[in-house]
């Protein structure tokens, strides 16, 4: 397996741009943790989950986090619940149902959709979407809003990575469901479901990575109500809402404070990372299906 | 073209120094002997309120007076005044009239910072006392009905922590953060305007230059008269507006005891040149 001598440039340069890569990824990591650590040595990390509230400029300042753990994981979760069996059907209804030339234009859509910038979005939903909320439930700006726009966010991540994995099911497996004679429906939860779920799996946890990690149009509609969520209408801030709030101005403590939500924020993100990870070895046989094309989909999908 | 201008506005910064200075006018200066002459360092530290505005000047000085470094630090304002009695910063930044212990600092106004409260322009209310105000933003008050409007909850409109706005009104209303009920909290200025147009139960405030630039924009927003003056950027410009403050820089013992350098950024700082920055920190410019 060792590369031919016209390769060893390439392979070079590849091996150059991929430790960049990681070690920019390293370097942001440290650069969280060196911002963060002055807040970690006083007050210290128990005072993010024990203190009362969130008033880090105050005279005595308070720097509980939990409320905007807690509010982060509402809005991810009820976005996963609501977008996942959504963009699994689009992506079934694209693959199976719909006549070809309706499933091109209606993946051109859902491209669109991913394409449409999360600033975009947020102010529709504070123009449009809160409130209609409002006449039917207010206060308006909520968790609910939250979930509801990031559930369209999300959407076409899992729908277009969804169709993807299905599409790379072998042929030979569907022409084997058809030559016994299997349903259409028999073939989808029998044979192509279970041969693509892992680029499925992976696609629904990519999608949660760009819920967790979304801000302004969060920011826009949640209300940033330092409080755990208690209900759909009670107004909830997330992390990344807190840091945006609130970085441009905020001083000493305050600021290292705000690190810690960052930091916070990264360690959710690599505990979605390893369980992916975990998904994929977990199936092995079905891992080359989704994975090559997942990636380079993926690319395209992350720039909102 | 642009390098001309340059020299231009600097020649002109150096005239009006020199005419500040000497009281010589008719004295005939050369651009380029002046230019050797004011070089150095600067250091500003105080209000965080003042110093994005004064690190925007800053730039812009740094700009036409080639060879001159601003350093500008925040910490508040009672920082500026304390590092410019000790003379670790050469010019302090206080987002207040100075005290009657501070005779010893000399300050000069450069902008003022006003606040405006906002309600959704169908609120039959128009007029509201500091304590309702008070009594809605610490939840007392949690229906407009029991206020003589229309019966609708209120939606309590509050700004972020750290947010110059949400300063001046605490301040003004001697509140704690702590204290306050809100039922959403938002950013910027931009933000506080879309959330009171898009609800006719919200109060708010924001800065009076968005306020009043929407408001005339047919957004659907009114800014309310505080003690009966109306919140127009005139009334913050001559200091009537009560929910106001002058943003000043200080220096330590009278005008002439301060450097050139000083001198000529603080000019600047106040002068109609950096109208543009100051409006756009939303604040009000004192000269047209």
């Amino acid at each position: 397996m060792s590369p031919s001598r016209t390769d060893l440039p390439l392979l070079w340069a590849l091996r150059a741009l991929a430790a960049l890569a990681g070690t920019i990824t390293l370097l942001i990591a440290a650069f969280l943790i060196l911002e963060a650590w002055p807040a970690l040595q006083t007050p210290g990390l128990s005072h993010f989950l024990t203190d009362a509230s969130w008033f880090p400029a105050s005279t005595t300042p308070q720097f509980n986090l939990v409320p905007m753990v807690a509010g982060t994981l509402a809005a991810t979760l009820g976005a996963m619940l609501l977008a996942t069996p959504l963009g699994i059907a689009a992506a079934l209804f694209s693959r199976f149902y719909a006549p070809p030339a309706i499933a091109t234009w209606f993946r051109c859509l859902l491209e669109l959709l991913a394409g449409i910038p999360s600033v975009v979005y947020g102010f529709w939903g504070l123009v449009v979407l809160t409130p209609l909320i409002r006449q039917w439930a207010p206060p308006w700006q909520s968790p609910l809003a939250a979930i509801l726009i990031l559930s369209l966010m999300i959407l076409p991540t899992i729908a277009l990575l969804s169709e993807t994995a299905l599409r790379s099911v072998p042929r030979a497996y569907l022409q084997g469901a058809a030559a016994l004679g299997l349903s259409r429906w028999a073939t989808i939860t029998g044979v192509a479901l279970p041969a693509a779920h892992c680029g499925i799996m992976s696609s629904i946890l990519l999608a949660a990575g760009r819920a967790i990690g979304e801000t302004m149009a969060v920011l826009m509609v949640a209300g940033n109500i330092v409080k755990v969520p208690d209900s759909l209408f009670a107004p909830v801030r997330t992390l990344t809402a807190n840091i945006a709030l609130e970085l441009g101005y905020a001083l000493d403590g305050h600021r290292a404070a705000l690190f810690v939500s960052g930091l916070i924020l990264l360690a959710l993100i690599v505990l979605l990372v390893s369980m992916s990870e975990w998904i994929m070895r977990d199936d092995p046989a079905a891992a080359p299906n989704g994975a090559a094309e997942t990636s380079t989909q993926v690319r395209g999908l992350q720039h909102g | 073209m642009y390098q001309a201008r340059i020299r231009l506005n600097a020649l002109c910064a150096f005239l009006l120094l020199m005419v500040a200075c000497s009281g010589e006018p008719q004295q005939s200066v050369d651009a380029g002997a002046l230019s050797e002459k004011l070089t150095g360092q600067l250091v500003l530290t105080g209000s965080s309120t003042v110093a994005p505005l004064i690190g925007e000047i800053a730039k812009r000085f740094e700009q036409t007076h080639p060879g001159t470094r601003v350093d500008v630090q925040t910490g508040g304002s009672s920082r500026g005044v304390a590092d410019a009695r000790r003379g670790s910063a050469d010019i302090g930044m206080v987002s207040r009239a100075l005290n009657a212990d501070e005779g010893d600092l000399t300050a000069y106004p450069i902008a003022r910072d006003g606040v405006a409260m906002i309600l959704h322009r169908d609120n039959p209310l128009s007029v509201l006392s500091e304590e309702q105000i008070v009594a809605i933003y610490t939840g007392q008050v949690r229906n407009w009905r029991e206020i003589g409007g229309a019966d609708a909850p209120i939606t309590v409109v509050n700004k972020a922590e750290g947010r110059s706005t949400l300063e001046l009104f605490l301040g003004y209303f001697k509140l704690r953060n702590e204290d306050i009920k809100p039922s959403i909290i938002i950013g910027d200025n931009q933000q506080g305007i879309r959330t009171v147009a898009a609800d006719p139960n919200a109060i708010g405030y924001v800065s009076i230059g968005t306020a009043t630039y929407e408001a005339s924009r047919g957004t659907a927003i009114k800014a309310l008269s505080m003690r009966g003056i109306e919140a127009s950027l005139e009334n913050v410009r001559n200091g009537s507006f009560p929910l106001s403050r002058p943003l000043h820089l200080v220096t330590l013992g009278s005008a002439d005891q301060a450097s050139a350098l000083a001198r000529a950024f603080i000019d600047y700082a106040a002068s109609a040149e950096v109208n543009d920055l100051t409006e756009a920190q939303y604040f009000v410019p004192l000269t047209h």
